[in-house]
C-alpha cells in the first residue's frame, strides 16, 4: 500500500464526513420547511432565500451557546454520551457503496470508503451501539425526564432491532451474500431489485428504522409533551448539537442502507450513479419528514405490543417463507 | 486485503472523533460560561426535585431485556445459516424450524403468561 492510495482513501473519507453532514444541516431546513408546508405554514424564511441559510445560522448559534452542565450529573458518562450518539449514527455509512468506480489519473477508485466482506454485520453491530448513547445519557443526566425517556427509548431500540435484524436475514438469503458492493451489483435491473423479491422484509425493515431511529410515530422518547426532551432534557449548547447531528446522521444512514439492501443502490438508467444514490436517498428522507407531518404518536403499550406480538412473528414466518421458496 | 478494509473503517472513525473534539473545542474557546445556581439544578419546569432522580424503575423493562437478547442471539445465529442456505438445502431448513419452532414456542408461552401485557 503507497502514500497515495492513503491520499485516496482519506479524501474519500473526508468527502464522504463531509456530504453527510453537510446533508444532516439542510435535512432540518427540509423538515422544517416540509412540515410547515403540510401544517399550511411557510417555516423559516428570514435567513437566506426561502430560508435557505437557517442551518447555519442554527449551527453557530449551537457553537456560541453556554454549556451547563448540572450539577448532579455523573460527569464522566454525561460527557460521554453526545460522542457514543454521534460517532455511531456516522460510522455506518462508512460500508455503504455510493458509486461503481471511477479513472482518475490513471489510479482505479472504488467509491465506496469500505468495502468490507461482512458489510452488513458491520452495519446491524454499527447502528445497535446506538442504545449506548441513550442508555448513558438517560442515566447520568440525573433527572426524571431523562431518566424516563432513555429507558423507554432504550427498551423500544431493543424491541424493534429484533425485527431489523430478522428483515436483513431474508435480504441475505435471497442475495446469498453479506457484502453490501456485491448486493449492489446483483440489483443491476429494477426488476431485480430485493423491494420486488420480498416487500413484507422491506415493510419491516422500514418500520423498524423509523423506530430505531426514534421518529415519529415513534418518538416517544422525545415525547415533548410528556418528557420535555427525554434522555437529552439536561443537555445544552453543542453536547445537544451531537444527539440532534447523530439523529439526523442516523436518519441518512438507515435511508442509505435501505437504498443499498432494497432498491438497487446507486444502479438507475441515464444519470450518474452518485446522483442515482442521492435521490433515492433523498427520497427516504421526504417520506421519513412526510410521516412525521401526518401520522400521530403511538402509545407506549401499543408501541411494544405491535413491535413483540406484530412485529416479530411476521418477520420469523417471512424468513421461514423466503427459505422455502427459495428451497422450491 | 482484509486489513486494509478495517484500516479504512479506522480511519473513519477518527474523523469522527477528530470532528468532535475539534467542535467542542471551538465551542468551548467561544461560548460563555457564567453558571449560577439555578442554572445546576436537574430540570423540573422550574420545581425543586423531590426525592433522588435515580429511581426504580418498572421489572417490565428488564424482563424484555431478557427477550430481546434471545431473539437477537437467533439473529446472530440466522444469518451465517441464510448465507450458506443454498448449498445445505432442505437439511438447514429442517433444523432451523426446529430452532424457530423452540424460541416461537418460547415467546408464546411469555405471550399466554402475560410477560407481554403492558400496563
Amino acid at each position: 500500500m503507497d502514500w497515495i492510495t492513503i491520499v485516496i482513501i482519506a479524501v474519500k473519507v473526508v468527502v464522504v464526513f463531509a456530504v453527510l453532514l453537510t446533508g444532516c444541516a439542510w435535512m432540518t431546513w427540509l423538515e422544517r420547511k416540509l412540515v410547515a408546508r403540510i401544517q399550511t405554514r411557510l417555516g423559516p424564511m428570514n435567513a437566506g432565500f426561502q430560508g435557505l441559510l437557517q442551518p447555519i445560522a442554527d449551527m453557530i448559534k449551537l457553537l456560541l451557546k453556554e454549556d451547563i452542565s448540572p450539577k448532579h450529573v455523573d460527569k464522566m458518562i454525561y460527557a460521554l454520551a453526545p460522542l457514543a450518539a454521534f460517532i455511531p449514527a456516522t460510522l455506518s455509512i462508512a460500508v455503504v457503496p455510493f458509486g461503481s468506480s471511477v479513472e482518475l489519473f490513471g489510479r482505479h477508485i472504488d467509491l465506496v470508503i469500505s468495502n468490507l466482506n461482512i458489510g452488513i454485520l458491520y452495519v446491524l453491530a454499527v447502528t445497535s451501539l446506538g442504545v449506548y448513547a441513550i442508555a448513558m445519557a438517560g442515566w447520568s443526566s440525573n433527572s426524571k425526564y431523562s431518566l424516563l425517556g432513555g429507558i423507554r427509548s432504550a427498551a423500544q431500540m431493543i424491541s424493534y432491532e429484533i425485527g431489523l435484524g430478522l428483515s436483513i436475514v431474508v435480504v441475505v438469503l435471497l442475495s446469498g451474500t453479506v457484502n453490501l458492493v456485491e448486493m449492489v451489483n446483483q440489483q443491476s435491473s429494477i426488476l431485480q431489485w430485493n423491494v420486488f423479491a420480498n416487500p413484507v422484509a422491506f415493510l419491516i425493515y422500514f418500520i423498524c428504522a423509523v423506530a430505531e431511529t426514534n421518529r415519529n410515530p415513534f418518538d416517544l422518547p422525545e415525547a415533548e409533551s410528556e418528557l420535555v426532551a427525554g434522555y437529552f432534557t439536561e443537555y445544552s449548547s453543542m453536547k445537544f448539537g451531537m444527539f440532534f447531528v447523530g439523529e439526523y446522521a442516523n436518519m441518512i444512514t438507515v435511508g442509505a442502507i435501505a437504498t443499498t439492501l432494497f432498491f438497487g443502490g446507486w444502479q438507475g438508467p441515464f444519470l450518474p450513479p452518485v446522483l442515482w444514490f442521492v435521490i433515492k436517498v433523498a427520497a427516504f428522507m421526504v417520506f421519513y419528514i412526510w410521516t412525521r407531518g401526518t401520522l400521530p404518536r403511538f402509545r407506549y403499550d401499543q408501541l411494544m405490543n405491535f413491535g413483540w406480538k406484530v412485529l416479530l412473528p411476521v418477520a420469523v414466518l417471512n424468513v421461514l417463507v423466503t427459505a422455502l421458496i427459495k428451497l422450491w | 486485503m482484509h486489513l486494509e478494509q478495517y484500516g479504512t473503517v479506522g480511519i473513519f472513525l477518527v474523523v469522527a472523533v477528530g470532528f468532535v473534539l475539534v467542535t467542542f473545542a471551538i465551542s468551548r474557546i467561544f461560548r460563555p460560561q457564567r453558571p449560577t445556581e439555578a442554572q445546576l439544578q436537574p430540570y423540573e419546569c422550574g420545581e425543586p426535585t423531590i426525592g433522588p432522580s435515580w429511581i426504580q424503575y418498572n421489572v417490565r423493562y428488564y424482563v424484555f431485556a431478557l427477550l430481546f437478547v434471545i431473539f437477537d442471539v437467533e439473529v446472530a445465529f440466522l444469518i451465517p445459516w441464510a448465507l450458506v442456505f443454498k448449498q445445505l438445502g432442505l437439511f438447514a431448513l429442517v433444523e432451523m424450524l426446529v430452532f424457530l419452532f423452540i424460541l416461537i414456542f418460547g415467546l408464546f408461552y411469555a405471550w399466554k403468561k402475560g410477560v407481554l401485557k403492558w400496563v
